[in-house]
């Protein structure tokens, strides 16, 4: 991917730039719709208004009404929409508006859009990058708060992607909406307004997964703002001495084994966190994989910091859904302090 | 609205006379073992034939269900990759579909329509003139994805045409108990656009119709729905049995005339086509149809490969492994 190096208004380039996610994003947007006049972005509100979370924000005024329009409220034509107009040559770039109403779109998102380049041999791929808010935090109402990575990451055919920083956030979509195949991207909405330093020439890699932090005592595998608490709570332990190496996935479909796999070898304990229920999670598909690979080297049970298996509860029991850093905390010692019956 | 020349009649003769010889022969092939399934278009052939004469090859796209055999035919499609979605070789079928300007086979019902959608709003941007056809049956209609679909179409005034053969019957379910108000016609007014319904077992009647619906659409006048009225003369699919939700004698009353003898009649009477020329169509049916039964019968079989293949631009890591088990588990 090539970046643009900027004038600023005091006339100096730079390429770093502090940003929230949600700017980040926009400015992702800005620039594939800068770089293929092909790219096309719609879904509710996100025209005039510029998306509920303003993600895109100023679009339709600067790359007009037929690049960036509103919709009618439908999410499963929104996609259906998508796979006609990726059959017609184009690459859609639909929205909807939050995790819980991609369910309308269930359908279209399985059977047709993950499907269509298998199912016509390679002459139909659907290079459709879905955006969606996701997750929880944000004290929202029912179905404004879910995690849905895991159905996503069920269906061959699909790309999963959710980034954790501004930084990754601009790169990841840019590579999501120029990746050949569908992706679904899920935006941490809760951490739409943290803002960080973007470096928007250097990506620092785009595929797989990326240690975020280094340590040697136990890995954290975790992703979306999930990254944040887990790195909070390597901070905290290290105030005892210990060293924790956080990996965010970014990727969770495909998931990077091979980094995985190199963290947890050489770290020999591993604790995935994910705010999403528990069971047929993606933390059960990440502790499998490493105990296929690294059975014998493992020096405790792969811990899951999760979730629990109820639907996703109200603003008032939220924080007792999504992994805090204290159970995070908890789900380290489990492991550190693991012996052998 | 131009009239079909005499040479383009007689094609459309031996195309209904193709489409319903191959449908009949495919039924009697799934008893012989041959093919797996299929859902037979018997009764459809008056509606496909004359909707695919209404369309441009050239710059049209059928966005099918899977009960389109004499479209595609009509649309040459290659029949052997459509029947590729039958006989258990490839799902959607293998033939190319951007060549064809037809969409691999859809299973599920209704889900089409917003396709057609959003090609159709790619003309619009491109400027181009292609109209999008959508295909649904009655009970297709009952589907969120089909009121979505017209909705958006309505509300963008876009080049598509929704071609609902009700063929009166769902697998089991009548159209009384699918369709509230009986009219599915009826419907297109509260879109924003025309519907119409048509006797589907007159094939230049359908013909005609969709090509003034074509010819709005092309004209940026937006969207129609055309109801073509048949009934749907054989089971569902070849593993369906009507005997259990309707007699023979309903069949008999309810059916009418056959769209295919239908339409040979007012060929003859019009003199499009004479008895030489009706007897040398049936005969190279059925030198036509050998060689489909041939190419079924030495189909070989499709490597494991290819199982892996277009699932993703590029093999992942994961797909890479899992083939390369396959492999070995194949040999072991
Ligand atoms: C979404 C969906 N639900 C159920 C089915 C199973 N099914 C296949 S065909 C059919 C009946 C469809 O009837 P209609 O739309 O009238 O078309 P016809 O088969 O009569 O041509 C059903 C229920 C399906 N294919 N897709």
């Amino acid at each position: 991917m090539t970046a643009t190096m900027r004038a600023d208004s005091d006339g100096t380039s730079r390429t770093t730039q502090t940003l929230s996610v949600q700017q980040a994003l926009n400015r992702a947007l800005a620039d594939e719709l800068e770089a293929d006049p092909r790219m096309l972005v719609f879904g509710e509100d996100v025209g005039v208004l510029g998306g509920v979370f303003r993600v895109t924000d100023g679009l339709q005024a600067r790359f007009g009404a037929v690049r960036v329009f509103d919709t009618p409220l439908a999410e499963s034509a929104i996609l259906g929409t998508a796979v006609g107009l990726a059959i017609a040559g184009f690459r859609p770039v639909p929205e909807v508006q939050f995790d819980g109403f991609a369910y309308p779109a269930f359908d279209q998102i399985v059977s047709q859009v993950a499907r269509y380049r298998y199912r016509s041999r390679g002459r139909l791929p659907m290079p459709i990058t879905l955006r969606v808010p996701s997750y929880g935090g944000i004290r929202a109402p029912e179905l404004h708060g879910e995690s849905t990575e895991a159905f996503w990451a069920h269906v061959a055919g699909l790309k999963v992607v959710s980034p954790s920083n501004a930084h990754e956030a601009y790169h990841l979509l840019r590579a999501s909406i120029q990746d050949p195949d569908p992706v679904i991207f899920l935006e941490p909405k809760s951490r739409y307004w943290q803002k960080s330093e973007v470096d928007l020439a250097r990506s620092g890699g785009v595929r797989g997964a990326r240690i975020v932090r280094p340590g040697t005592h136990l890995s954290i595998l975790s992703w979306g703002a999930m990254v944040d608490r887990a790195l909070r709570a390597a901070d905290i332990a290290a105030e005892d001495g210990v060293e924790t190496e956080v990996v965010d996935l970014r990727w969770l479909s495909p998931i990077d084994t091979a980094t995985i796999a190199e963290s947890v070898g050489r770290t020999r304990r591993a604790v995935v966190v994910h705010e999403a229920a528990r069971t047929a999670g993606l933390g059960a598909e990440v502790s499998a994989r490493i105990t296929e690979r690294l059975f014998d080297r493992l020096r405790a049970p792969v811990q899951r910091v999760t979730g629990y298996d109820v639907p996703t509860p109200s603003g008032a029991l939220e924080d007792e859904q999504i992994p805090s850093v204290h159970r995070i905390l908890l789900g380290m010692q489990r492991v550190l302090e693991y012996r052998r019956g | 609205m131009p009239e079909p020349t005499r040479e383009q009649e007689r094609e459309l003769y031996t195309c209904v006379i193709r489409a319903r010889a191959l449908d009949v022969e495919l039924v009697r092939w799934h008893r012989q073992g041959i093919i797996p399934g299929f859902p037979p278009s018997i009764g459809h052939e008056a509606t496909q034939v004359g909707a695919a004469a209404a369309l441009d090859r050239t710059r049209d796209f059928v966005f099918p269900m899977y009960r389109e055999l004499g479209l595609a035919l009509a649309m040459g499609v290659d029949i052997l990759g459509y029947l590729g979605n039958h006989n258990g070789d490839w799902n959607g079928g293998s033939f190319d579909p951007v060549a064809s300007r037809f969409t691999p086979i859809q299973s599920v019902v209704g889900s089409n329509g917003p396709h057609a959608v959003g090609w159709a709003l790619g003309q619009k941007i491109d400027g181009r003139d292609g109209v999008a056809l959508a295909c649904i049956g009655d009970g297709g209609t009952s589907q969120g994805d089909t009121h979505e679909a017209m909705n958006f179409a309505g509300v963008w005034k876009l080049p598509v045409v929704f071609l609902v053969s009700n063929n009166q019957w769902a697998i089991s379910v009548p159209l009384a108990e699918q369709v509230a108000g009986g009219s599915i016609a009826a419907r297109a007014a509260g879109y924003g656009f025309p519907g119409v319904a048509i006797d589907g077992n007159d094939l230049l009647a359908v013909r005609a119709a969709v090509m003034d619906a074509v010819e709005r659409a092309r004209r940026g006048e937006g969207p129609t729905l055309i109801e073509s009225r048949i009934y749907r003369r054989g089971p569902h699919a070849t593993s369906d049995d009507p005997g259990r939700y309707r007699t023979l004698e309903d069949e008999r009353r309810d059916a009418g005339e056959d769209p295919v003898i239908r339409y040979r009649r007012s060929a003859l009477e019009r003199d499009i086509i004479d008895e030489s020329f009706v007897a040398e169509v049936d005969s190279e049916a059925a030198v036509w149809l050998e060689g489909i039964r041939s190419y079924l019968t030495t189909l070989p079989p499709r490597g494991g490969e290819t199982l892996f293949e277009n699932v993703y631009a590029e093999l992942t890591d994961d797909l890479v492994e899992q083939r390369d088990a396959w492999a070995q588990d194949a040999r072991a």
